[in-house]
């Protein structure tokens, strides 16, 4: 990991000629603020929400794993460890911007409008799950890692002559930073200059590669360098730090200068997915162990605790409203109409041609039998 | 009217939607200032601005990325890959995300881009610049392949093509850009996806085929008419979806079926074709259907472009088979 630097200036960072990728963190292990000048300018009352997305997402994450092995969902890509990385990021938008998820990136989508129950039915693999209403502006989590890079910039260049005051934000993983679109996308939205703030959630491993593998760049952040654009290395389990730029980076991209780089420094607590990955057979003795004491909720419970914002209790009601709101989503999702072949051809279509409307008859005839 | 190249007719189908939609965009490398490298775009962005027909970066995935994230800020694009045989770059856009947006999205979506590409052999192009790969396209499900043979079919399938609201992929062939000009108006006109032409009416054979091939089937059925023998021949004009009622009415009048294309017999959509044709008409053939593609290698050195590339012979050859058969 980069070395970590106090009193750092996020404007300095926001310069494509700014070589330093030392580490951006406002709150330490401990939950002591180390540079008081980083400090988002947030309200108590909005503090506490940071908490209590966090909170959630961590619930979501137990009631999902939980869920897929009860075969009650099906894909499913663990967050826990990610959740300053993803609530800290997601939580400086508003529904004005356009996000371009990956596939881990459900709590992303969520906070930005799609209903729980539709990301239930997206990972128990059901066309209602991506079935978006109008007022909600993401593309549904994408599977081909890189493709939401080339995306973005294209909804960034949109965004910016559609003369709307937001941006496109996506996230990659460490592995992804090595795909030629991660590359053609920050250097497009480069180019024209347009307003999109990305991310590399470098949680140490992709499957079962190493970081160190995919690159001999002491930084991923360092990459933005290819683009010539700026690029900040943030601590990811820090929730603080990683509102602070990100707040300051869309800032910067409304503003008119251009897109950014982001990297987060977080970890994957557990496997890559619940399809069969297992962590022990490759993650080196312990290293679970070392990151779990950098869990981003300790540090920021400590924080607010401190300050008298938060309680055992508060969180306790946080972890049953989620619960119950799964219970609810999962309910829900249950109930969605079994899909018809159908109704799949008539999707491929504006208007089906012969062939397809051919098709159409014959799996209606099957299905009203 | 005016005599026009089909090139003239392409750049004035362009100009015709930058004009009657705002939402549209033109872009590509080279093609704003420069006008293209075939000169497609010739005069676009003087008339209608950086912000409508601009330049990219060297990157075809990063142009079918910018394509599909325009769409979705509710743009309808119209991006230039330069050559066909550049689309491996791009096939995830293209294939794997713009073709299943409204599927994936239940409907809720659309992606309506335009993808123009040329293509095609005769004009001794370095490597990876002619290859026909339309039936890489063809096969994936939720996109359109449309490929014209003329300045005037050239102008209404590109208006129509940028007015569809699905993707659309649109190949020009280059030895058909200024090979011949021929009448086509000044006025918008449209010509619907999906339907075929019968370029020249005939009782003894069918000829099916697109692209360039449509020139040498209409010679060799020009040949055999002299020998007594009459030709239809049909241009395909869509390759996906095919248009089966017309290749189906023609089949059952004539009896006699050969298929033509430029790409290997492995390739293009030749298959398909027969594959429709032996499923719904088979009881109307009097003889086997005839396959006239080329050979199973890759895309030959530009010296032997001539001797690989099917022509009006081969086509005559293989009907003058038929009729013996």
């Amino acid at each position: 990991m980069a070395e970590k630097k106090a009193n750092v200036k996020i404007e300095d960072l926001l310069n494509p000629q700014n070589f330093d990728f030392s580490t951006v963190q406002v709150l330490d292990e401990n939950g002591t603020i180390v540079n008081p000048d980083l400090m988002p300018d947030l309200s108590d009352e909005e503090l506490v929400k940071l908490m209590e997305d966090m909170v959630w997402a961590r619930e979501l994450f137990n009631r999902s794993t939980a869920l897929a092995r009860q075969g009650r969902l099906g894909f499913y890509a663990p967050t826990a460890g990610q959740e300053a990385s993803q609530i800290g990021s997601i939580s400086v938008t508003t529904e004005d911007d356009f996000i371009l998820p990956g596939y881990r990136d459900i709590p992303q989508l969520i906070k930005h409008g799609l209903p729980l129950s539709k990301a239930f039915l997206w990972s128990k693999g059901h066309v209602e799950g991506n079935n978006y209403p109008e007022s909600l502006r993401a593309y549904p989590p994408q599977i081909i890692i890189g493709a939401q890079y080339v995306q973005a910039a294209g909804v960034a260049v949109g965004i910016k002559k559609n003369g709307r005051k937001a941006i496109a934000m996506t996230w990659t993983g460490d592995g992804g930073s090595s795909q030629g679109d991660f590359y053609e996308g920050i250097n497009y939205a480069g180019a024209y200059k347009a307003p999109a703030v990305f991310y590399i959630q470098n949680n140490g491993w992709a499957i079962s590669t190493p970081r160190e593998l995919q690159t001999a760049a002491a930084t991923l952040a360092q990459k933005a360098v290819a683009a010539g654009i700026p690029g900040i290395v943030v601590d990811g389990m820090d929730i603080l730090a990683v509102y602070a730029v990100s707040k300051a980076a869309r800032d910067f991209a409304i503003a008119g200068n251009g897109p950014v780089l982001i990297e987060t420094l977080c970890y994957r607590f557990g496997a890559h997915s619940l399809s069969g990955d297992d962590p022990k057979r490759y993650q080196p003795d312990g290293i679970q162990d070392e990151w779990q004491a950098k869990d981003p909720l300790i540090r920021y419970r400590k924080f607010l605790t401190d300050k008298g914002l938060w309680s055992p209790e508060k969180e306790e009601e946080v972890i049953e409203r989620t619960k119950e709101e799964s219970k609810a989503a999962i309910k829900e999702a249950d109930q969605a109409p079994k899909q018809k072949v159908s109704q799949f051809l008539r999707n491929m279509y504006e208007t089906p041609d012969y062939v397809t409307q051919e098709q159409i008859n014959k799996y209606e005839a099957k299905e009203n039998k | 009217m005016a005599q026009k190249t089909m090139i003239e007719a392409i750049t004035e189908a362009l100009a015709t939607e930058l004009r009657n939609d705002d939402r549209t965009l033109i872009f590509g490398e080279d093609v704003g200032k420069n006008g293209g490298v075939f000169r497609a775009t010739q005069g676009l962005q003087d008339e209608f601005g950086e912000d409508r027909v601009f330049n990219t970066p060297l990157a075809e995935s990063g142009i079918g990325g910018m394509a599909i994230g325009l769409a979705l800020e509710g743009f309808r694009p119209i991006p230039e890959i330069q050559f066909f045989g550049f689309v491996f770059e791009v096939m995830d856009s293209i294939v794997a995300q713009a073709a299943r947006t409204r599927y994936r999205m239940g409907n809720t979506r659309n992606i309506p881009i335009t993808i123009r590409s040329p293509f095609g052999g005769g004009v001794h192009t370095p490597e990876l610049h002619a290859d026909s790969l339309e039936g890489l396209i063809a096969q994936s499900p939720g996109i359109k392949v449309v490929i014209p043979s003329n300045p005037y079919d050239a102008k209404g399938l590109l208006i129509s093509a940028i007015r569809d609201n699905d993707p659309v992929v649109f190949l020009e062939h280059m030895k058909l850009y200024r090979s011949f000009r021929e009448e086509v108006p000044e006025e918008e006109y449209t010509i619907p996806l999906g339907k075929a032409n019968v370029v020249r009416e005939g009782t003894d054979a069918t000829v099916i085929t697109y692209g360039a091939m449509v020139q040498e089937s209409v010679k060799a059925a020009e040949v055999l008419a002299e020998e007594g023998v009459s030709v239809e021949v049909i241009d395909l004009r869509t390759v996906q979806p095919l248009d089966i009622e017309t290749i189906t009415a023609s089949v059952e009048k004539t009896g006699r079926v050969v298929v033509v294309q430029e790409a290997q017999r492995q390739a293009g959509v030749g298959s398909k074709v027969i594959a429709e044709i032996s499923e719904r008409s088979v009881l109307s053939l009097v003889a086997p259907i005839g396959f006239v593609a080329s050979p199973d290698t890759v895309f030959p050195f530009g010296q032997a472009e001539k001797d690989w590339l099917p022509n009006a012979e081969d086509v005559a050859d293989k009907i003058r088979e038929l009729k013996e058969f």
